[in-house]
């Protein structure tokens, strides 16, 4: 048992590696390095990606292994976002307004700044006050810290109010779904101190760095998602690994049993889904910068559905699978919506993709329910030789134990 | 003959000399001819009631001619007729007396009287009397409603006088009414103007608030000594206290003239800029003025060399605060009326007060319905069968679009809503079946993946319904007959709507109770809930029964979406606005029971409903602050619902 978390996950390693060859490739092609084949918008829509990979990651973990299904971690990823958008936001327009300011006769006081950076900010919510929540936007490794730690408070109460009253399965599902509802709406109202739904704005513009072209940014950027989601991914493999990972999995499979083992199931839970609240958030702190734009819309239930969308497609239970299945549906999603797939002329009726890509999706997604539940995650078990034996009809799932249908049905 | 008399008794008490053979209406205008002619608003004043106070049966023409510009003066002797356009060159010309044609004259020879905006208002307020006397009982309402529009202190009198001759019952309370009104705000004597308020402090019109309003409105005045006994003081106010804080009692001193003003930190800026000499100010380098303290200290430099007003000092401030006397005080004159008007103004108060009650509740229990309603299908799949739907809300689009569709081939909107209800039944009922066999028949034992591959379906609907209807909302157009409201007092109403949702709610908890309790299926589905083995070792075909019951929930699902597209615009997000609420209804109320269901949605529209009220600009707020509710509250105190499963189906 003294063997290492690689040695007894060589996938982690393999992941690892194959993640640093395509940084580096990324590296090479682009703009930054001279390059003209991979451009700067490309570049940023790969840091994006592999900070969704990250998401799914965590996402993975909080359903794949420990069987909760929460509709609310993009809500933990968004507000990642806006933790680390206050700040930008905050930063940018210090600078912008000191710097018009200081071509007045008489240099400006503190309070002088503070009004006018309120209100270029709050100008479009129609006020110029700071909101209590905005008393640390100025200082970055508050907002770095908050990044983390918002986000773990959330998941944290609401954890602790949920797995406190066993509340599990669907209905679980459900109030997180209702959680979420309730932080957009919330955000959507001019006085959340957020803007409103004119959300954070101007992201990509780093404080104090305009000298900087958009290429290396985004290039920084790129490094910086691939090196969250490299430790994200082990650390998250490193959970799993241990006894710790065992005892999840074995509440994903049974939890009544786990609980009646001993084991402290409620704390396992909210761990878990602290946990990964706050990887989510450090997710979206990444990816917000990149996009420029945070808005409550990010933030609506729907974006949390999408993200068990792409795990169930790339394969929950394995952390490879979410990160392929996030990869693989952003970039196929954007491509459709992008315009970029041709159109396909049936004579009678041409389907537009940027249209049709939706109805496409929703059956895929159902299609891969269905038929296929191990995603494709599960066509590396038809390469790799290592398929389960034959037990005789489908799986059952997580909350019905190791039982597969036709032996429950004996 | 007779004319002639009656002009010549006119040309006796008339100082005016006029020509023999004119009649008494052309003499009183001549007798003003030189106002009309002159045509300004300051002085037409006795022009226009020297014709309208003239008792004459033509007055009311004349004054109708003179506001559409049709009275025209012959230039040759001065003599003012009603003119007719024959061509663009040419007016005939008729007496106002005899109605007689005068002749036919070129527009060169003639001078049109074209009185202004404001004169033609004053004919028209003139006119008011006339038709409140108007044989004609539309005529007499229009001159109600413009009453109502421009209530005027001059309309009092011949609304007073047409009083007593009103034969319409109808019209005649309204009269009387409005007469009340116009007394509060325009009557003389005090006593009848306080009769008038206490008459009215039982009404809860908005126009009673509107005329009462104005004579309890107050003013803040600060004085110097003793305030002057003639004023009508509401109350004293001390500065400092909340009614009065202290800045805004020294922003009225500033105002008044009676205290030297605030120099704010604008000021000391600007005063700064303008004295800076040799880039320093006071002193201090212009460099080192980034601080407020910095700033201070050379605004008290110059204010000492004189050049800018000294700052005005906390002691000072609270010195010229102690030295004056703040009072809030009635624009209104007469201390009996505005006690008056305060006392009817709180009874009015009171009774709108409990009236909003009502109204909320019947906001709430319309809500509540709508929710059911949404929900009611749910109970079936969600509650009785275990099955998360995600696309139920999709079906409730699909039964909107439905109603849609058939408003395209049935323009008689009661007939179409009639075919689209069934209708809506049906398609949706078709699509649950088809949901049921295919899809999650084979994820019965799975719930969290039938969650998302239903939700699967539901983006894979919601998106062909973008394509195939477009984005924008469209219309389904209730019958006339729903058009409208119940209007129980200016507070309370409800739209007939909402009642029709209310009642198709009650109906389909009948239907629901009826089919389950009352019916072969309802007994099948019952047992297969239960105990799946032991109703099919009965006989019962599980697969048959589930799918007919998914099928069922589902139609109900559909006919709830015309209902709910009659209220509000069918859009392809039109069930994903529900799907929350819903879920949330069902949960609350407690799964597998419809009465839990019955409650939750109540609690929650409620719910909602009351906390709009204390918010009610935002009602985003009042759903999040709902949804947190009963996350916290909720799952907390009874996380198995209202109505919790009891027995061996609970376990599950």
């Amino acid at each position: 048992m003294s063997r290492s978390m690689f040695a007894r996950n060589p996938s982690v390693l393999v992941f690892l590696a194959i993640l640093g060859l395509f940084t580096l490739g990324v590296t090479l092609m682009s703009e930054w390095a001279g390059s003209e084949i991979v451009s700067t918008s490309f570049v940023k829509t790969l840091g994006k990606t592999l900070c969704l990979a990250l998401v799914a990651v965590a996402m993975d973990l909080v359903w794949g292994y420990a069987g909760i299904l929460s509709l609310g971690h993009f809500a933990f990823f968004g507000l990642g976002g806006y933790m680390i958008g206050m700040w930008l936001m905050y930063e940018r327009t210090h600078g912008i307004v000191a710097s018009s300011l200081a071509e007045a006769t008489i240099p400006p006081t503190e309070s002088e700044i503070a009004g006018a950076i309120g209100n270029q900010i709050f100008g479009v919510v129609g006020s110029s006050e700071f909101p209590a929540i905005w008393a640390f936007a100025d200082s970055l490794a508050l907002q770095l810290l908050f990044v983390v730690l918002v986000p773990g408070l959330f998941a944290f109460v609401f954890g602790w109010l949920a797995f406190r009253s066993r509340v599990t399965g669907v209905y679980l599902s459900i109030l997180t779904q209702a959680m979420t509802l309730a932080l957009a709406l919330y955000l959507f109202q001019n006085d959340s101190g957020l803007r409103g739904n004119n959300g954070l704005s101007g992201l990509q513009n780093l404080p104090g760095l305009d000298h900087v072209p958009q290429s290396s940014i985004s290039i920084w950027f790129f490094w910086a998602s691939a090196g969250a989601l490299a430790l994200g991914y082990a650390f998250s493999a490193w959970i799993v690994s241990g006894k710790f990972g065992s005892v999840i999995r074995g509440i994903r499979d049974n939890e009544s049993r786990v609980r009646f083992l001993g084991y402290p199931v409620e704390a396992y839970k909210l761990f878990v889904f602290t946990v990964t609240a706050m990887i989510a958030g450090i997710a979206g702190a990444l990816y917000y910068p990149q996009a420029g734009i945070i808005n409550p819309a990010e933030v609506a239930p729907i974006a949390s559905i999408y993200l068990a969308v792409w795990v169930a497609i790339g394969g929950r239970g394995r952390l490879y699978g979410a990160v392929i299945g996030a990869a693989f549906v952003s970039l196929v999603s954007s491509w459709f919506t992008g315009g970029q797939a041709p159109d396909v002329n049936l004579g009678f009726y041409t389907i537009r993709w940027v249209d049709w890509w939706l109805v496409l999706l929703g059956l895929s997604f159902v299609a891969v329910t269905l038929l296929a539940p191990k995603g494709i995650g599960g066509l590396l078990d038809h390469w790799t030789g290592r398929l389960a034996p034959d037990r005789h009809g489908a799986d059952l799932g997580p909350d019905s134990g190791s039982l597969r249908e036709a032996e429950a049905e004996q | 003959m007779k004319q002639f008399l009656l002009a010549a008794h006119m040309l006796l008490v008339s100082t005016v000399a006029t020509l023999a053979e004119t009649g008494p209406v052309q003499a009183i205008l001549q007798e003003q001819g030189d106002l009309i002619v002159k045509s300004s608003r300051k002085t037409i004043g006795p022009a226009i009631e020297a014709v309208a106070t003239s008792g004459l049966p033509e007055a009311q023409a004349v004054l109708q001619a003179w506001q559409v510009k049709n009275i025209w003066m012959r230039k040759s002797d001065g003599l003012f007729f009603l003119g007719e356009r024959i061509d663009s060159k040419t007016y005939r010309l008729i007496d106002f007396d005899s109605g007689d044609t005068v002749g036919e004259y070129p527009k060169r020879a003639l001078k049109n009287i074209k009185p202004n905006s404001g004169i033609r208002a004053l004919i028209g307020t003139a006119l008011v009397q006339f038709q409140l006397l108007d044989p004609d009982p539309d005529r007499r309402m229009e001159a109600l409603d413009a009453i109502e529009r421009a209530p005027d202190a001059s309309l009092l009198a011949p609304l007073r006088n047409s009083i007593d001759g009103e034969g319409d019952a109808g019209i005649r309370a309204r009269k009387m009414r409005i007469e009340r009104l116009l007394t509060i705000a325009h009557g003389t004597g005090v006593d009848e103007r306080v009769a008038a308020i206490e008459g009215m402090s039982t009404d809860l019109g908005v126009d009673v608030r509107a005329a009462l309003n104005p004579l309890t409105r107050t003013r803040v005045m600060a004085f110097a000594g003793e305030i002057p006994d003639e004023l009508n003081v509401a109350r004293r106010l001390s500065p400092g206290s909340d009614d009065l804080p202290r800045e805004e009692a020294y922003a009225l001193l500033v105002a008044t003239d009676l205290a030297p003003a605030l120099v704010g930190r604008d000021a000391i800026r600007e005063a700064l800029v303008a004295g800076l000499e040799d880039n320093a100010a006071g002193g201090v380098q212009a460099g080192e003025l980034g601080t407020d303290e910095a700033r201070m200290r050379a605004y008290g430099m110059l204010a000492k060399a004189g050049t800018v007003p000294a700052l005005v000092t906390d002691a000072e401030i609270d010195a010229a605060l102690d030295a004056h006397v703040f009072a809030a005080v009635y624009a209104e004159t007469s201390p009996a009326v505005t006690a008056a008007a305060e006392s009817a103004l709180a009874r009015i108060a009171n009774r709108v007060g409990l009236s909003q009650g009502a109204d909320l509740a019947l906001d709430a229990l319309s809500l509540a319905s709508i929710y059911f309603l949404a929900a009611i299908g749910l109970a079936i799949t969600f509650g009785v069968m275990g099955v998360i739907n995600m696309a139920h809300g999709e079906f409730i689009m699909m039964g909107a679009y439905t109603g849609y569709v058939v408003q395209q081939f049935i323009p008689h909107h009661a007939v179409s809503i009639l075919v689209a209800v069934p209708l809506a039944f049906a398609v949706t009922f078709c699509a649950g079946v088809a949901m049921e066999r295919l899809v999650i028949r084979w994820l019965y034992n799975r719930p969290l993946e039938t969650l998302l591959a239903t939700f699967g379906i539901s983006i894979a609907l919601q998106q062909l319904a973008k394509n195939i209807f477009g984005t924008q909302a469209r219309p389904l157009t209730s019958p006339s007959w729903l058009d409208g409201a119940w209007v129980i007092n200016d507070v309370i109403s409800i739209s007939h709507i909402r009642i029709a949702i209310f009642v198709l709610a009650l109906i389909f908890l009948g239907i629901f109770l009826f089919i389950m309790h009352r019916t072969r299926l309802g007994l099948e589905t019952r047992a297969v809930t239960q105990n799946r083995r032991m109703a099919a070792a009965m006989g019962i075909d599980p697969d048959r029964v589930n799918m007919l019951t998914f099928g069922l929930g589902s139609g109900i699902a559909g006919i709830a979406g015309v209902a709910i597209g009659l209220y509000a615009k069918v859009t392809s997000d039109l069930g994903a606005d529900y799907i929350v609420q819903s879920f949330m209804t069902v949960v609350v109320g407690g799964v597998g029971n419809i009465w839990g269901t019955l409650l939750g949605a109540t609690g929650i529209g409620f719910l909602q409903k009351g906390i709009e009220w204390f918010n009610p600009s935002n009602t985003l707020a009042a759903q999040t602050y709902m949804i947190i509710f009963i996350i916290v509250v909720f799952i907390q105190l009874r996380p198995q619902g209202i109505i919790p499963l009891k027995g061996r189906a609970a376990g599950d």
